[in-house]
C-alpha cells in the first residue's frame, strides 16, 4: 500500500488575535495537529495597547483544505478574525526581508555586490572579505537572489517569512 | 467587587454560576480549594477513585441534564489523568469545566513535585484553556469559561490554577453580561439559507432526516422541533449513535441508527436518497462509510453551529450555521410561511419499507430456557423490563455498546450516554455514576463489557461511599468482543491479546463493596434476573454471561460502502486488502 498526498495551491492567511501567551502554540499546534502545512509565518504584536497580534501564514492545499483551515482557525476562541488574502476580491502586497551573508574576496566579490545593485539589495555589513546584503521583496524575488548569491560565496541567509496586507482603502 | 482569596474566588464562582455538583480528587496543589470547600452548605462534591472518572462522571451530569459538568483535580497526575476525559468531551460536545491545581508561579518550569505543562497538554484537547498567573483575573476568567464551555458548541474548558493564586487574595468581580471579544458563534441560523432549505425539502422525492448530537446539545426543545417538522414534511429520519432519543424510536418514521452498525433502511435510505437535510451531525467516517460511494444521488443540507464541521469530510450543497433548535424552528416557521403540505412519499416509502422487510437486526438464538443467551436478546430484555421507568442508560464501548445502540429504544433525549467520538473504554460506569448524582430518584443503567468495565472499575467505591442505586448490567462474554470481531473478518481469525483472561468474580467483588450482586447464566434466568436488579435496592451488578461468540451486525466493513453491508456473519469473507486493513 501507498501513502499518497494531494497537490494543493499556495495561500496567505492574515489572522488576527489576542497577544497572550499560548495563542501562538495553539494555531502551530493546530496545522500540525491536522496535518495542514506551514511554509512561512510570522507574527508581530500590531495595537498600541499591546492587545493583539497579527499572524501571516503561508499555506498550501486543495481548496477544501484551505476552507477547512481557515474554519479551524476561525473557531479558536483567542482568533478574531481570519482572511485568505490569496482569495481576496483585491490582490494584496506581500513582502519578506533576507539578510544574506556572502563572504569571498576578487571578481567574486565584484560579481555580488553589482548583482546586489540590480536587486535593490542593501549592504547593511562589510569587511574586506564579506557583506551581509539585505533585501526586501516578494519570496521568489528573494529566492532569486539567494540563488544567484550561491555562485558569489554565499555562507549564510536569514529570512523573515512573508508579512502580507491587502490592497485598497479597507482594513483588515 | 470583593477581597478575597483566589480558592475562595473559585468556589464562590462556582455558587455565582448555579453548580451544585463538582466531581473531583484532592492532591497538594488544589488543597486551598478542597479547604475552601470544607462543609459548604450548596456544592456538593464527589470524591471519585481516579480522575479520569471525575471527568466521565461530569460527562454523565452533563450529558442527563444539560448543565456544564465541573472537574476539580490536582496538579501533574491529577491533570494527566483528566486528559482522556476532557478529550471524550471535545469529540463528543459535552459542556464541561476542569479546575486544576498547578505547582506555584514561582516553580512553574522548573520540573517541580507534581508539575506538568497542563495548559500545554490540555491545548488541543479542550476546547479552550487558562492558566491564571493573577488571582484577580480569576472571576472573570471562571465566568468566562463557563460561558465557552456552554456557548456555541459546547466543549471541555480548563482552568489551571497555581497554588500561591489560590492562597493569594484579590478583587473577585462577576461580569454582569459575557461578551467575548472574539468567541462570538452563529447561533442564529440565516433567513434566506433557511428559505432555501425548505424548498429543497419540499420539492425533494427521496428525502431523509440526519440528526446527531447537536440536537440533544441544543436542548429538549429542539427534539420536540425535530420531531414536529419530520411529522410536517412526512419524511423518514435516522440519526447517529449520539443522536438517540432525540426521536422516538416507536415513531414508524424512524429508521434506526446508521452508519458501521446502523441499520440496513438506514444506510439504503441514505444511500438512494435524493436529499438528506444533516441535524447537528458531521459525517463522522463510522457513519459515512467509503466517501466516494455516500449519497451518490443526494443533494446535502448541513445544519451545524461549527463552522467547521461543514464541508469538513462531505461537500454539501446548502451550509446552515446556527443552533439545531433555532434552525429546526425556523425550518417549521417558514414551512407553515410558505404553505407547504407534505407531499406524497409513498413510493420512496415503499423502498424504504422493501429495506425494512430484511429484518437486518433479527438475530439467530435458541429458544429454551437453558440456551446460552444471546447478547442481542439480553438488552431487548432489559429494554422491555423498564419501559415505562423512562431509565437513563450509559454505555461502555464496544460490542454491547452497539447492541445497545440497535436494541435499546430511547423516546427521549439526554436518556442515552455514550463515547461516541473518542470510544473511551471505561467511560460507561462513571458516566452512569455522574448521571445518578444528576437524577437522584431515576433508574440508571449502565450496559457494560467486563473488558471496559474492568478500565474504571474502581468507581464501586465512590458509588458505595454516595449511596448510589447505580445498576452495571455485564453483557460478559469473556472477550474483547469488538476486537475479536475486527480479528475475524480482518486476520483470519488471529486473536491477539483479545480473551479476557483472569476475570474477576463480579458477584464476589460486588459483594466485596457492599453491592448486590447477580450471575445469569441462561436465558431461561433472563427476565427474573433482570427484575431482581431493577427491584433491588442500592447498586447492583448483574454479570449476565451471553453467547461468547456472537458478533454485531449488520456491519459496513471499514472501507466498503453503505450498500455493501454485511447483514448475518455467514456473509464475512475472512481477509481485506491492506486498504481496508489501514483504516480504523
Amino acid at each position: 500500500m501507498k501513502i499518497t498526498t494531494e497537490a494543493g495551491e499556495r495561500h496567505v492567511l492574515a489572522i488576527t488575535v489576542d497577544n497572550e501567551a499560548g495563542v501562538l502554540a495553539k494555531i502551530t499546534g493546530l496545522f500540525t495537529a491536522r496535518g495542514y502545512n506551514i511554509e512561512s509565518l510570522t507574527v508581530a504584536d500590531i495595537t498600541a495597547d499591546h492587545a493583539l497580534s497579527r499572524i501571516t501564514i503561508v499555506t498550501s492545499g486543495p481548496p477544501p483544505i484551505i476552507d477547512q483551515i481557515i474554519a479551524q482557525l476561525d473557531r479558536l476562541v483567542p482568533v478574531h478574525k481570519v482572511v485568505d488574502l490569496t482569495d481576496a476580491g483585491e490582490a494584496h502586497v506581500e513582502r519578506e526581508i533576507a539578510l544574506v551573508k556572502v563572504a569571498g574576496t576578487g571578481d567574486k566579490r565584484i560579481e555580488a555586490l553589482r548583482m546586489a545593485d540590480v536587486f535593490r539589495a542593501k549592504v547593511v555589513d562589510t569587511t574586506l572579505t564579506s557583506f551581509i546584503f539585505e533585501i526586501t521583496g516578494t519570496s521568489d524575488k528573494v529566492d532569486r537572489f539567494i540563488a544567484l548569491m550561491r555562485e558569489c560565496g554565499l555562507v549564510e541567509v536569514g529570512r523573515t517569512g512573508v508579512v502580507a496586507i491587502a490592497r485598497g482603502p479597507e482594513a483588515l | 467587587m470583593t477581597e478575597m482569596s483566589g480558592a475562595d474566588m473559585v468556589v464562590q464562582a462556582l455558587v455565582d454560576l448555579g453548580v451544585d455538583t463538582v466531581f473531583g480528587y484532592p492532591g497538594g496543589a488544589v488543597l486551598p480549594i478542597y479547604d475552601a470547600l470544607f462543609n459548604h452548605p450548596t456544592i456538593k462534591h464527589i470524591l471519585v477513585r481516579h480522575e479520569q472518572a471525575a471527568t466521565h462522571a461530569a460527562e454523565g451530569y452533563a450529558r442527563s441534564t444539560g448543565k456544564p459538568g465541573v472537574v476539580l483535580v490536582t496538579s501533574g497526575p491529577g491533570a494527566t489523568n483528566a486528559v482522556t476525559g476532557i478529550t471524550d468531551a471535545l469529540l463528543d460536545s459535552i459542556p464541561m469545566v476542569v479546575l486544576t491545581g498547578q505547582v506555584p508561579t514561582t516553580l512553574i518550569g522548573t520540573d517541580a513535585f507534581q508539575e506538568c505543562d497542563t495548559v500545554g497538554i490540555t491545548r488541543h484537547c479542550t476546547k479552550h484553556n487558562y492558566l491564571v498567573m493573577d488571582p484577580d483575573r480569576l472571576g472573570p476568567i471562571m465566568h468566562e469559561a463557563f460561558h465557552i464551555a456552554t456557548h456555541g458548541r459546547p466543549g471541555p474548558v480548563v482552568i489551571d490554577i497555581p497554588k500561591n493564586v489560590q492562597v493569594a487574595t484579590g478583587t473577585y468581580s462577576v461580569p454582569e453580561f459575557i461578551q467575548h471579544n472574539s468567541y462570538r458563534p452563529q447561533v442564529e441560523p440565516d433567513a434566506d439559507a433557511i428559505a432555501e432549505a425548505i424548498d429543497m425539502i419540499a420539492a425533494a422525492e427521496r428525502p431523509v432526516f440526519y440528526t446527531g448530537g447537536g440536537v440533544i446539545n441544543a436542548g429538549p426543545d429542539a427534539s420536540a422541533a425535530l420531531r414536529q417538522l419530520v411529522s410536517l414534511t412526512g419524511a423518514p429520519i435516522t440519526s447517529t449513535l449520539m443522536g438517540l432519543g432525540a426521536f422516538p424510536s416507536d415513531d414508524p418514521k424512524w429508521l434506526g441508527m446508521l452508519g458501521m452498525h446502523g441499520t440496513y433502511e438506514a444506510n439504503m435510505a441514505m444511500n438512494r436518497a435524493d436529499l438528506i437535510i444533516a441535524v447537528g451531525a458531521r459525517f463522522d467516517d463510522r457513519v459515512t462509510g467509503r466517501l466516494d460511494a455516500f449519497a451518490p444521488e443526494a443533494k446535502k443540507i448541513h445544519i451545524d453551529i461549527d463552522r467547521s464541521s461543514i464541508n469538513k469530510i462531505v461537500p454539501v450543497d446548502l451550509a446552515i450555521v446556527g443552533d439545531a433548535g433555532r434552525a429546526l424552528d425556523a425550518l417549521i416557521a417558514t414551512w407553515s410561511d410558505k404553505g407547504h403540505k407534505a407531499r406524497d412519499l409513498g413510493e420512496w416509502w415503499r423502498r424504504v419499507d422493501g429495506w425494512r422487510a430484511t429484518r437486518c437486526l433479527d438475530f439467530p438464538e435458541k429458544k429454551e430456557p437453558g440456551a446460552d443467551i444471546m447478547p442481542q436478546r439480553a438488552v431487548k430484555a432489559l429494554f422491555e423490563a423498564t419501559r415505562g421507568r423512562d431509565p437513563i442508560i450509559t454505555t461502555e464501548v464496544g460490542q454491547h455498546q452497539m447492541w445497545a445502540a440497535q436494541h435499546f429504544g430511547f423516546s427521549a433525549p439526554n436518556r442515552w450516554l455514550t463515547s461516541g467520538g473518542l470510544g473511551t473504554m471505561g467511560y460507561g460506569f462513571p458516566a452512569a455514576v455522574g448521571a445518578q448524582i444528576a437524577n437522584p430518584g431515576r433508574l440508571v443503567i449502565c450496559i457494560a463489557g467486563e473488558a471496559s468495565l474492568q478500565m474504571n472499575i474502581q468507581e464501586m467505591g465512590t458509588v458505595s461511599q454516595y449511596r448510589l442505586p447505580v445498576k452495571i448490567f455485564i453483557l460478559n462474554n469473556e472477550w474483547m468482543g469488538m476486537v475479536r470481531q475486527w480479528q475475524e473478518l480482518t486476520y483470519e481469525s488471529r486473536y491477539s491479546n483479545s480473551y479476557s483472561d483472569s476475570l474477576p468474580d463480579f458477584v464476589k467483588l460486588a459483594e466485596a463493596y457492599g453491592w448486590t450482586g447477580l450471575r445469569i447464566d441462561t436465558l431461561g434466568e433472563l427476565e427474573d434476573g433482570i427484575a431482581t436488579m431493577i427491584e433491588t435496592p442500592g447498586p447492583v451488578i448483574v454479570d449476565c454471561r451471553v453467547a461468547k461468540l456472537a458478533n454485531c451486525f449488520p456491519m459496513i466493513p471499514s472501507g466498503a460502502a453503505h450498500t455493501d453491508m454485511i447483514l448475518q456473519p455467514n456473509d464475512i469473507v475472512g481477509t481485506m486488502d491492506d486498504e481496508a486493513k489501514a483504516l480504523v
